[in-house]
C-alpha cells in the first residue's frame, strides 16, 4: 500500500499509535516540538537520503517559515492552516532560488554554496523590520484552525501538528517510492549514466530540493504556531547542522530515521536543559560515537540487523 | 442481584478512585510555592547572571527566614541556552507541569520577551532582572511581568545623559549593526544631545564576527571625540576594550552594557577609567556590602552583579507579598499577585526603599561610575568609584512614553 512494505506498515501502525497515546503519557509540547523537527528532518533526508545532496543550510528555509508564518498569524490574524501553507510556499520559494543556483555544482561545494545563501538568510534576518532582529517576532497568538477551530488547548494544536506531520510524513514517503523518486535514486548512485540514460537530472534535483526546502518552511510554520515565537534560533547555521545530527543519528535514506533521530536529539536537549552545557557535550559524543560505531544510524542498524528496510 | 452487585462495584470503584484523586488535590494546594530560576547556566552571561543567581533566591528565602516562618518554598533552576524557544519551552513545563508558580531572572532579551508572554497565556509570575530590553515594559509590558534591576533606557540616560552633564560633551559610537546595538546607540544619543552634547561620528560593524576593532578604533581617535561609545555587548565590549587599551585610545570610554563580572574578567589594567553604569554596587553602602556578605559563603570568588541584586530583591518583595496576601492569592491568578506587589513598596539591602510602577517597572536610582586606576584600587573586587546619580524619579522612562497599555489604563 503506498509503496510500504509489510514491515513499514507495521512500523506505520505503531507510530500513528504512538502519536494518538503519546500526549495523555508525555508533556504534549514537547511533543509537539518533536512532530515538528521530525518533518524538518524528514524533508532533509529526502534530500541527503535520496539524492545525495548535502544541503547545509536548511535551517534558512525552516526559519522563514517559522518567520513568515508567525507574522502572518500575529500581523495579518491569518487562520492556521493558512500560515503552515505560507510557511510552505516561503520554503519552497526560497528552495527554487537557491536551488537552482546551488546544483550547478556539485559535492562539497553544492554545500558551501547552500552554506552561504543560508547565511545571507540569517543576515537578512537580524537586520530586516519584520522579523524583530534579535528579540525575534514574540506572542504570536495560535491562530484559529480555519477561522473557527480554536487552538488554545494543547491537545487542540496537538491534532494539528499530527495531522500536518503525518501528511508530510505520507508525502516524502509518496515521493521516494514513486517513479520520480526512483529516478532520484539512480542519480544519488550515479549520476553520469542518468544523466546517460537521458534524465535531465538538474530538473529532478531542483524539484526534490524545493519539494524538501517547502516541507522544511511548513515544518517551520506549525513550530512558531505552537511555541508562539520565531527567532533567530531557527537560522542559524546551528541549526543546519543539528538537523543534520538529527538524521545521521537515526539513519540516512531511511523513512523512519529521521523520526528517530528527532527524537532522540529533542529528549536529549528536553531533559539535559537543567544541566546547562552536558546538552553540546553530550550532542558531540553521540554525533562521534554514532559516526564512528554505527554509521548507518539508529533505524539503519535495527533494519541491517532484522534485513528489512525501514 | 448481579446487576445491583455490579452496580454497587462499580459505584465503590468510582467513590475509591475519586477519594483517591482528592487527597492528592488537597496536597497539590497546601504545598507551598515553587521558584523557577530560568538563566544562562552555560553561556555568555553565564557570570553575570548564571548559577550564582540561583543562589541569590536562596539567600532571599533565608534572610526573609521563610522555613521559619512555616512557608515551604522549594527552588528549581534550568539553563534556557540563550535560545527563546527553548527558554518558553521549559517555562510552558513548569508552569503546565511541575506546579511553578513563579520565574525569575532570564538573562537575555529574546528569551525573556518569550517568558513574559508564556506567564501571560498561563497567567502566573514573571520577575525579570537579566535581560535588558525596555520593550519588557513598553509596548510588549503586560499584567504579569515585572522588570526589576535595570534596563536599556535606564542605561542609556545614566551613561549618556549623565556623562555628557559631567564634561564628556562629544561622543563616537561603536555600534553593532544589530537592533540592540542600534537601539542603544539612539537612546543614548538623544540623552547626549538633550543634555548639550554632539555626536561626530559612528561606526556600526557587522554583528555577530567581528574580532578586529582597529581600524573603528583609530577613526574613533581621529575624530577628536572625548568619548568613546560602545553600543555593542558581552564578549564583543570586551575585545573592543582590550583593543582600545592596546591602541593606546586615550578617549574615555563608556561601556553601554558592562557589567562587574565584565570588569573583573578585563582586569583593572585595562579597564580603568571606563564609565559605566549599575543600579547596584556591592560596596556602596552599608546595606550592600552587609548583602554582598551574606552572598559570600555561596560564592567566595566572585560579587554580585546587578542581575544577582536583582533576582534578590525580586524575590524576597514576592516572599513579603506572600505572607501579607496568604497563599490563597499566591496560587491564585498571577496578575492578582502582581497586583498585590506593586500595591505594596519595596525596601532590601540591594536597592534600598522604592516602588514598582503599573507598567511593572520598578523604580530606583541608577548609578554612574568610572572604573578605579589600579593604584586606587584596595583590593579584588574593589573597581567602582562614583560619578553621578540619576534619582529614582528620573532613572526610568516616564510612564507615559512606553506605550504600554497598561500605563492608558
Amino acid at each position: 500500500m503506498m509503496g510500504f512494505s509489510r514491515p513499514q506498515l507495521v512500523a506505520l501502525a505503531v507510530m500513528i499509535a504512538v502519536i494518538v497515546a503519546a500526549p495523555f503519557a508525555a508533556y504534549p509540547v514537547f511533543l509537539m516540538k518533536v512532530m515538528c523537527f521530525a518533518l524538518f528532518a524528514c524533508a532533509f533526508n529526502l534530500l541527503i537520503g535520496y539524492v545525495g545532496l548535502l544541503s547545509f543550510g536548511h535551517a534558512a528555509y525552516f526559519g522563514m517559515g517559522c518567520y513568515v508564518s508567525a507574522y502572518a498569524a500575529k500581523s495579518w490574524g491569518l487562520s492556521a492552516e493558512l500560515c503552515v501553507i505560507l510557511g510552505f510556499a516561503t520554503g519552497a520559494a526560497l528552495g527554487a532560488v537557491f536551488g537552482a543556483i546551488a546544483i550547478k555544482r556539485q559535492g562539497i561545494y553544492f554545500s558551501m554554496i547552500t552554506l552561504a545563501l543560508a547565511q545571507m538568510v540569517y543576515f537578512f534576518a537580524t537586520q530586516a523590520a519584520f522579523t524583530g532582529g534579535e528579540d525575534g517576532i514574540q506572542q504570536v497568538p495560535r491562530a484559529p484552525v480555519l477561522g473557527f477551530i480554536s487552538m488554545q488547548n494543547d491537545l487542540a494544536i496537538y491534532a494539528l501538528v499530527a495531522v500536518v506531520f503525518l501528511g508530510g510524513f505520507l508525502l516524502i514517503h509518496r515521493i521516494i517510492h514513486s517513479p520520480f523518486g526512483q529516478v532520484l535514486k539512480a542519480i544519488r548512485e550515479n549520476e553520469p549514466r542518468a544523466i546517460s540514460l537521458g534524465y535531465r537530472v538538474n530538473d529532478y534535483k531542483l524539484m526534490a530540493f524545493v519539494l524538501s526546502t517547502g516541507i522544511a518552511g511548513a515544518a517551520g510554520g506549525l513550530k512558531s504556531l505552537v511555541f508562539g515565537i520565531a527567532t533567530l534560533t531557527d537560522v542559524t547555521w546551528q541549526a543546519s547542522g543539528e538537523i543534520v545530527l538529527t538524521t545521521l543519528l537515526g539513519g540516512l535514506g531511511t523513512v523512519f530515521g529521521p523520526v528517530i533521530g528527532a527524537v532522540i536529539i529533542n529528549t536529549l536537549e528536553f531533559y539535559l536543559a537543567p544541566f546547562g552545557s552536558w546538552v553540546t557535550v553530550t550532542q558531540g559524543v553521540i554525533f562521534v560515537a554514532c559516526v564512528m560505531a554505527f554509521r548507518r544510524g539508529v533505524v539503519g542498524e535495527l533494519g541491517a540487523r532484522i534485513k528489512v528496510a525501514l | 442481584m448481579n446487576i445491583d452487585r455490579l452496580n454497587l462495584g462499580r459505584r465503590a470503584l468510582l467513590g475509591t478512585a475519586a477519594a483517591a484523586s482528592l487527597p492528592a488535590v488537597g496536597r497539590a494546594q497546601a504545598s507551598g510555592l515553587k521558584i523557577g530560576v530560568l538563566t544562562d547556566l552555560s553561556g555568555p552571561y553565564k557570570d553575570l547572571a548564571g548559577p550564582l543567581a540561583v543562589e541569590c533566591v536562596r539567600l532571599a528565602l533565608e534572610d526573609y527566614g521563610a522555613a521559619a516562618k512555616g512557608m515551604k518554598v522549594d527552588v528549581v533552576a534550568a539553563d534556557h541556552q540563550n535560545k527563546p524557544d527553548v527558554g518558553a519551552g521549559i517555562a510552558r513545563q513548569w508552569f503546565d507541569q511541575d506546579g511553578v508558580d513563579l520565574i525569575v531572572e532570564v538573562a537575555n532579551s529574546g528569551v525573556a520577551l518569550a517568558v513574559a508572554g508564556v506567564a501571560k497565556d498561563k497567567n502566573k509570575v514573571y520577575l525579570n532582572s537579566g535581560a535588558a530590553t525596555s520593550d519588557l515594559t513598553a509596548a510588549q509590558c503586560n499584567a504579569n511581568t515585572i522588570h526589576w534591576a535595570y534596563d536599556t533606557y535606564m542605561l542609556a540616560k545614566s551613561t549618556g545623559g549623565a556623562l555628557a552633564k559631567a564634561g564628556g560633551n562629544s561622543w563616537f559610537f561603536i555600534t553593532a549593526d544589530y537592533a540592540f546595538g542600534k537601539a542603544l546607540q539612539r537612546d543614548t544619543t538623544g540623552f547626549i544631545t538633550a543634555n548639550g552634547g554632539k555626536v561626530v561620528g559612528s561606526i556600526a560593524y557587522p554583528f555577530p564576527g567581528t574580532t578586529d576593532f582597529s581600524s573603528m578604533l583609530l577613526q574613533a581617535q581621529s575624530s577628536g571625540a572625548k568619548v568613546l561609545g560602545i553600543a555593542n555587548a558581552g564578549t564583543d565590549t570586551i575585545n573592543t576594550i582590550k583593543q582600545a587599551k592596546e591602541f593606546g585610545i586615550t578617549m574615555t570610554l563608556a561601556g553601554l552594557l558592562l557589567f562587574i563580572s565584565d570588569v573583573h574578567a578585563l582586569g583593572l589594567e585595562t579597564a580603568q577609567g571606563i564609565a559605566l553604569t549599575d543600579s547596584f554596587y556591592w560596596d556602596h553602602n552599608a546595606r550592600t556590602r552587609a548583602f554582598s556578605e551574606r552572598l559570600k559563603p555561596k560564592a567566595p570568588a566572585a560579587r554580585p552583579t546587578m542581575v544577582h541584586a536583582g533576582v534578590y530583591s525580586s524575590t524576597l518583595h514576592y516572599l513579603k507579598t506572600a505572607t501579607a496576601a496568604g497563599m490563597g492569592v499566591m496560587k491564585g491568578p498571577g496578575t492578582e499577585v502582581v497586583a498585590r506587589m506593586k500595591a505594596m513598596p519595596t525596601d532590601d539591602d540591594c536597592f534600598g526603599p522604592g516602588s514598582i510602577r503599573i507598567d511593572g517597572r520598578k523604580i530606583h536610582p541608577s548609578y554612574l561610575w568610572e572604573i578605579k586606576k589600579p593604584s586606587e584600587s584596595k583590593g579584588p573586587w574593589d573597581y567602582y568609584k562614583p560619578i553621578a546619580t540619576t534619582p529614582a524619579d528620573q532613572a526610568f522612562r516616564p510612564l507615559n512614553e512606553g506605550g504600554c497599555p497598561l500605563a492608558k489604563a
